[in-house]
């Protein structure tokens, strides 16, 4: 239209980039606060003996060792639960489900599932786990609970990132006289496995942080020793953390902190390895 | 207001001197749900010939093409009357293995498809899942193959490098490569050269027809002088009907059907 406007079209555009960056930045800032806080208080914590005793009365004394265990071991089950699981159903839903009724009706509930709060599944866990399986307050049972509330999430990105695998691809390989094994086997899973492993990873480091299911499921506060197998109870880093920050001593906020500083160690680590396998991937695909 | 179309299809449309035929359809109606994609296709498809189907877009042509190998099996709602016979036999029974049917119908799509893995491991997949493990007689149908496909020299000293690096062009002729080395009768060829320039469409279609020699080649095209260049037999398809089928000289000659001899002059499609 008049070109008198433009000076002023020019001048919301800036503002509204200003703002946008304001925003990015607050988000950052109120992490770099929270860090600052989390690391200045429990930096002086920080020692092989912290990693390495078991928790205590005294704070001089106390450490991680078992709860740091325990959340090691609740992630390789939950793991080698929760992989299988979301890749067989992704895999059938985009690959073998027809369009019908049934399979829109599991389309939904998935999706719907992936909304329930975690407590929910703690007494789903509970009820089924613990007291139906009779699993009582073990590993395993925590594991199971984990695996059921991630699940969904994984389920939805694994259908994201085989569908992102091009039509031709498929049509390519049945074309050849391949099987839908086959296709699926040596080529879907192949071009979708960055996509689901960077998935499974953003899953279970959202598991690592959960406390509120495993209270449920009965994960201990105070634990004597390190897990051996799955069958024996176990504490979490953020049963730790629940359980130390609660108390009135700054001496157990400090150990608190020094807790989530391992727990976030561990958080970055696993998105570390997620941002490692999609470039790693990207840069063989080409 | 297509009756005489179809009265004349159903009267037989192929010239009768044609002694090979590799592919025949009788009656061949296709439906995707409810709406009716291909009527009463009768038509026979010689070996060792290149048979052209043109026609407008929409026209049903790749649909006729994908009945061919079942690739329209994929597709949920799709519904196939009629039969189509290779070699006498209807691959539209319940005997007929869909793996052993597409190992011997090769197909070719428009848009180049390679894997995303090297040109030695695009060759080399078919002949392995259909049972060939041997390293040094895979190694030998991956050089027989690119060969067959003009792309040997090109590639040869970089087999082991992604053959996604290739250019457009190279990677046709590498899909055509790796659709010859599971060694099929029949190359299915669904507009293979559209999307690429002239000079690689010159590769292609010189590539058809040294291919002629040893398969039944049908091939989909848009473009005309293609089909010309190429083809020993045309078919023209209207509207899910096919129009008219005769060898391609008298097609782009001497057409019987009106309907054609418009199409082919370019008054309409």
């Amino acid at each position: 239209m008049s070109g008198n406007n433009i000076p002023y079209r020019r001048f919301k555009e800036k503002i509204f980039k200003g703002l946008c960056r304001l925003m990015t930045f607050s988000a950052i800032l109120i992490l770099g606060v929270l860090l600052y806080h989390i690391v200045s208080e429990g930096w002086e914590r920080l020692s092989s003996d912290f990693f390495n005793n078991l928790p205590s009365r005294r704070p001089s004394q106390a450490g991680i060792k078992p709860a740091l265990w325990g959340t090691i071991w609740l992630m390789g089950l939950t793991a080698l639960f929760a992989i299988p699981l979301a890749v067989a159903s992704a895999l059938y839903l985009e690959e073998y489900a027809k369009k019908n009724k049934l399979n829109y009706w599991i389309d939904i509930n998935i999706a719907n599932l992936a909304g329930v709060p975690s407590i929910v599944y703690g007494m789903l866990g509970l009820l089924f786990f613990v007291r139906v399986l009779a699993l009582g307050n073990s590993l395993l049972a925590g594991a199971l609970t984990l695996t059921l509330l991630i699940l969904p999430v994984i389920i939805t990105s694994a259908r994201e990132a085989i569908r992102a695998v091009p039509r031709g691809l498929r049509q390519a390989s049945l074309a050849l006289g391949a099987s839908q094994w086959q296709t699926i086997w040596f080529h879907v899973l192949p071009a979708s496995l960055p996509g689901i492993l960077t998935g499974v990873i953003l899953s279970l480091s959202r598991a690592i942080g959960e406390t509120a299911p495993l209270i449920m499921v009965g994960a201990a506060m105070y634990i004597a020793n390190v897990p051996e197998g799955p069958m024996d109870s176990y504490s979490a880093l953020p049963m730790q953390i629940y359980d130390w920050s609660s108390r009135p001593q700054v001496e157990f906020h400090e150990l608190a902190a020094a807790a989530i500083m391992a727990l976030l160690g561990i958080l970055l680590f696993m998105n570390g390895i997620a941002v490692w396998i999609r470039q790693h991937y990207q840069v063989k695909g080409k | 207001m297509n009756s005489h179309i179809i009265e004349k299809n159903k009267a037989g449309n192929s010239p009768d001197v044609r002694k090979d035929i590799k592919i025949k359809t009788v009656d061949l109606k296709v439906f995707y749900g409810e709406h009716q994609a291909l009527f009463d296709i009768s038509l026979n498809i010689p070996s060792k010939q290149v048979t052209a189907l043109i026609g407008p877009s929409g026209c049903g042509k790749s649909t006729f093409l994908r009945t061919l190998n079942r690739m329209n099996d994929l597709i949920d709602s799709v519904r196939v009357e009629g039969s189509v016979l290779i070699d006498n036999q209807d691959i539209y029974t319940s005997e007929i293995d869909v793996v052993s049917l597409r190992k011997n119908v090769g197909m070719v799509f428009q848009k180049s498809n390679p894997f995303p893995k090297t040109i030695y491991e695009n060759i080399a997949f078919g002949p392995r899942i259909h049972g060939e493990k041997n390293k040094s007689s895979l190694d030998h149908i991956v050089e027989r193959s690119l060969n067959q496909a003009g792309l040997w020299n090109e590639v040869k000293d970089r087999l082991n490098s992604s053959a996604l690096a290739l250019s457009g062009g190279q990677q046709q002729r590498l899909c055509i490569a790796r659709a010859i080395a599971v060694d099929p009768q029949i190359l299915l060829m669904d507009e293979p050269a559209s999307a690429l320039d002239p000079k690689s469409t010159t590769r292609i279609e010189d590539l058809i027809g040294e291919l002629r020699k040893d398969y039944a080649i049908v091939i989909v095209t848009h473009n005309m002088q293609q089909a010309a260049r190429v083809s020993d037999v045309t078919a023209f398809f209207y509207e899910g009907q096919m129009v008219e089928c005769d060898d391609t000289e008298h097609i782009f000659t001497n057409p019987k059907e009106e309907r054609t001899e418009d199409y082919i002059t370019g008054r309409f499609g």
